[in-house]
């Protein structure tokens, strides 16, 4: 379906990341925001609390991040479509509501504007080290997707897929972005609201008495209920029947949790979204993300320039983590992969652990602050082709 | 003010079936999830009293059932919510009211209900209890207040009284406990009341007036929990709670929420009744007015910004669209 035009603020525009971010949730039909102040995320929700009076929506400033993170599920269930926004500290403080919505098969969107960690590490200071608190965060074992934009367009055009995402799945989706693509200014276009794609709530058609809230569909995923819609439904964090009992046993934790981590991993090929550059003759490939991936571009070109035939594959989805995409890598002859990562090795285990000695990884890790110099990466180019 | 004064004697009952008037049947039993029985609570335990009380206020008032929706928290009250047969959330600990703030904002038309206890409410869950109030959200929060937690086996809660033994106070307790109902009333409730479990009418009656209050109500029950606070205390079990709360509950309709302060452990009147009742713009309705008034024109009323589910059926092609 496509988008609602009263939220699309066609046109071009120069805004940053944050901005752009707060525009693709509008864009994709978010009418409620609940956040608390965090640099470098503020203005997502600044932006939202500016913009939603004019479109019918609604942004609150809730007490903390524990409030918002649970204050937009409770808005989901009542029908809405609904984010959060935060930043590292923020993020840690919403990890169990990133569990519950994972449990509950909640879908909405976290952002985490990634800063230098851990605790309060550098507010205005860009980080890429907590892609593993995206997969991890929350306690026990669930199902989640995670977005990595390395521009303002990319944080508009991720955003709308993050939300789109969510209600394909019915789970939690986290944006990715860092203190650099939030604040960086840069053009971006926003498209009349036709051309954006918008994937609508799972509504259940069924009369009251035939549906189940949690029994899955054929792709794994159960059709959605809103309060109001007369099923006097229950829904719980504890393990659960299809119906939502808490059952506790063994068996229901089983078949329950299972399917959370199940109906994500099956898609991956569907949600991974990847960019290649130079691929095609490629010995040595850097695989990057978010805003390393721009000095990335400027590495390779200095390779290239040496003789090294060096290509990229940028990963705009980092969770689940694009693996069929690096074991093509690894059939079209690449024996080398460089990753660096504004962390001290983190997403470069994924990639140790897909190549399984194939080719040789090296690891370009940067603790945080600033990005990466591209003679680093180029060095690291250099030793993975020897 | 007095509970005379306050207009709580609305009646509009929802239909009910008429085989009650053949065989009569408990009422409060539509109310409930049948197929979830029994229920885990202990015998003697007051929380099934408040519900008991709850389902009746809800008949009282004549709220249209699927527009009722229940959220609770995390401990032994917090299973109400599973129990009852409306739209009903087990949320996480402490964050029941956010939960509800959400679910009512995002679909106005919905009356919400924050049922959940004292630990919950007030200890991990304080901070939302006084923003929700200050916000005056329009929520009806019923917090059973046993004055301890009954889930994890009795450790010290925010409403433990001072000396009452708990399992984290082997020795007795020695923090002040809150005064839940002078909390609320000083974050802003615009309806505050306290009875106990003893006092069923009264309770129902001023859950009924809850439900129709626009704004943040609170109403505090005092219940027994027999098994882990009454036993380690020597109160004995439900049955000398109940009496306890006869013997020394005192009603003080409209009275200061400073003044009813208690000591369920020591000695002295437990102040119980109607204490609050007042009105002030409702967070929606002060937003819609003040944004009216700051954009003009420009402003698009914020009402119900839920997705219509006929129009998302139609638009929704399947589970591959
Ligand atoms: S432990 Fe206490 S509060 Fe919990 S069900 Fe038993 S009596 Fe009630």
């Amino acid at each position: 379906m496509q988008a609602d035009r009263l939220g699309v603020l066609t046109g071009v525009h120069f805004i940053d990341g944050d901005h752009a971010c707060a525009e693709g949730a509008l864009a994709a039909g978010c009418r409620f925001a609940a956040g608390y102040p965090i640099t470098p995320s503020t203005e997502v929700v600044e932006r939202l609390a500016s913009r939603f009076p004019l479109v019918g929506g609604l942004f609150v400033q809730m007490e903390d991040e524990i409030a918002s993170s649970i204050a937009i599920q409770g808005a989901v269930w009542a029908g809405a479509k609904a984010i959060t926004v935060s930043s590292g500290p923020g993020i840690s403080l919403m990890a169990e509501h990133i569990g519950y919505a994972a449990m509950t098969e909640t879908p909405c969107v976290f952002v985490n504007v990634q800063r230098g960690g851990p605790s309060t590490g550098l507010p205005t200071l860009p980080g890429q080290a907590d892609v593993m608190q995206a997969r991890w965060g929350s306690h026990g074992d669930y199902g989640i997707i995670a977005l990595s934009p390395n521009s303002p367009q990319e944080a508009f055009d991720l955003t709308v897929t993050a939300f789109n995402l969510s209600e394909r799945f019915r789970c939690p989706v986290v944006m990715l972005l860092d203190e650099c693509i939030g604040h960086m200014l840069e053009k971006v276009v926003i498209p009349p609201a036709e051309e954006i794609e918008v994937v609508p709530r799972r509504l259940t058609t069924r009369p009251p008495g035939e549906y189940l809230p949690f029994q899955p569909g054929p792709d794994g995923v159960p059709e959605m209920v809103k309060a109001g819609m007369g099923h006097r439904f229950h829904m719980t964090g504890l393990t659960h029947d299809e119906r939502g009992y808490p059952v506790m046993t063994a068996a229901a934790q089983d078949a329950l949790v299972r399917r959370l981590v199940d109906k994500v991993a099956r898609a991956s090929r569907e949600i991974a979204l990847t960019e290649a550059r130079d691929l095609d003759d490629a010995q040595v490939a850097v695989v990057s993300y978010g805003i390393t991936s721009r000095v990335v571009v400027r590495a390779a070109e200095l390779a290239r320039a040496k003789g090294i035939k060096v290509g990229t594959l940028r990963l705009k989805t980092i969770w689940p983590f694009p693996e069929h995409r690096v074991e093509e890598l690894l059939q079209t002859g690449v024996r080398g992969l460089v990753m660096p990562e504004l962390n001290l090795g983190q997403l470069v285990l994924e990639l140790e652990r897909v190549a399984r000695g194939r080719a040789r990884v090296v690891r370009v890790p940067h603790a945080g602050g600033t990005v990466h110099d591209a003679e680093t990466i180029v060095r690291a180019i250099e030793e993975a082709a020897k | 003010m007095s509970a005379q004064t306050t207009g709580r004697e609305t009646t509009t009952r929802n239909p009910a079936p008429a085989a009650d008037c053949a065989a009569p049947e408990n009422p409060v039993l539509r109310y409930l999830r049948q197929d979830r029985l029994p229920h885990i609570w202990c015998a003697g335990c007051g929380i099934g009293t408040s519900v008991n009380c709850f389902a009746r206020a809800v008949d009282a008032c004549g709220i249209h059932l699927d527009q009722l929706a229940v959220v609770s928290g995390i401990g032994c009250t917090g299973r109400v919510a599973g129990y009852l047969k409306l739209d009903s959330f087990h949320t996480t600990h402490g964050r029941a009211i956010p939960f509800a703030t959400g679910l009512k904002l995002a679909n106005p038309s919905l009356k919400v209900v924050v049922y959940s206890g004292d630990g919950d409410l007030a200890a991990i869950g304080g901070n939302h209890l006084i923003h929700a109030a200050r916000r005056n959200v329009d929520l009806t929060v019923i917090c059973v207040n046993n004055f301890t937690y009954g889930m994890t086996g009795g450790q010290v809660a925010p409403t433990t009284p001072l000396q009452a033994v708990a399992t984290t106070t082997p020795y007795g307790n020695l923090e002040e406990p809150f005064n839940l109902c002078h909390l609320a009333d000083s974050a802003g409730a615009v309806y505050v009341a306290r009875w106990t479990t003893y006092h069923v009418r009264q309770l129902q009656k001023s859950i009924t007036r809850a439900l129709q209050k626009r704004g943040f109500s609170f109403v505090e029950v005092l219940a027994p929990c027999p098994t882990l606070y009454g036993r380690r205390n020597r109160v004995g079990d439900g049955l000398a709670m109940q009496r306890l709360f006869k013997e020394r509950a005192v009603v003080k309709n409209g009275v200061a929420t400073r003044e009813t302060n208690f000591d369920i452990y020591g000695h002295g009147p437990i102040p119980v009744g109607d204490f609050i009742d007042r009105d002030r713009p409702a967070f929606l309705e002060r937003y819609n007015a003040h944004m009216a008034r700051a954009l003009g024109d420009q402003f698009v009323p914020y009402g119900d910004i839920t997705v219509d589910e006929k129009a998302e059926a139609d638009r929704f092609a399947g589970p591959e669209g």
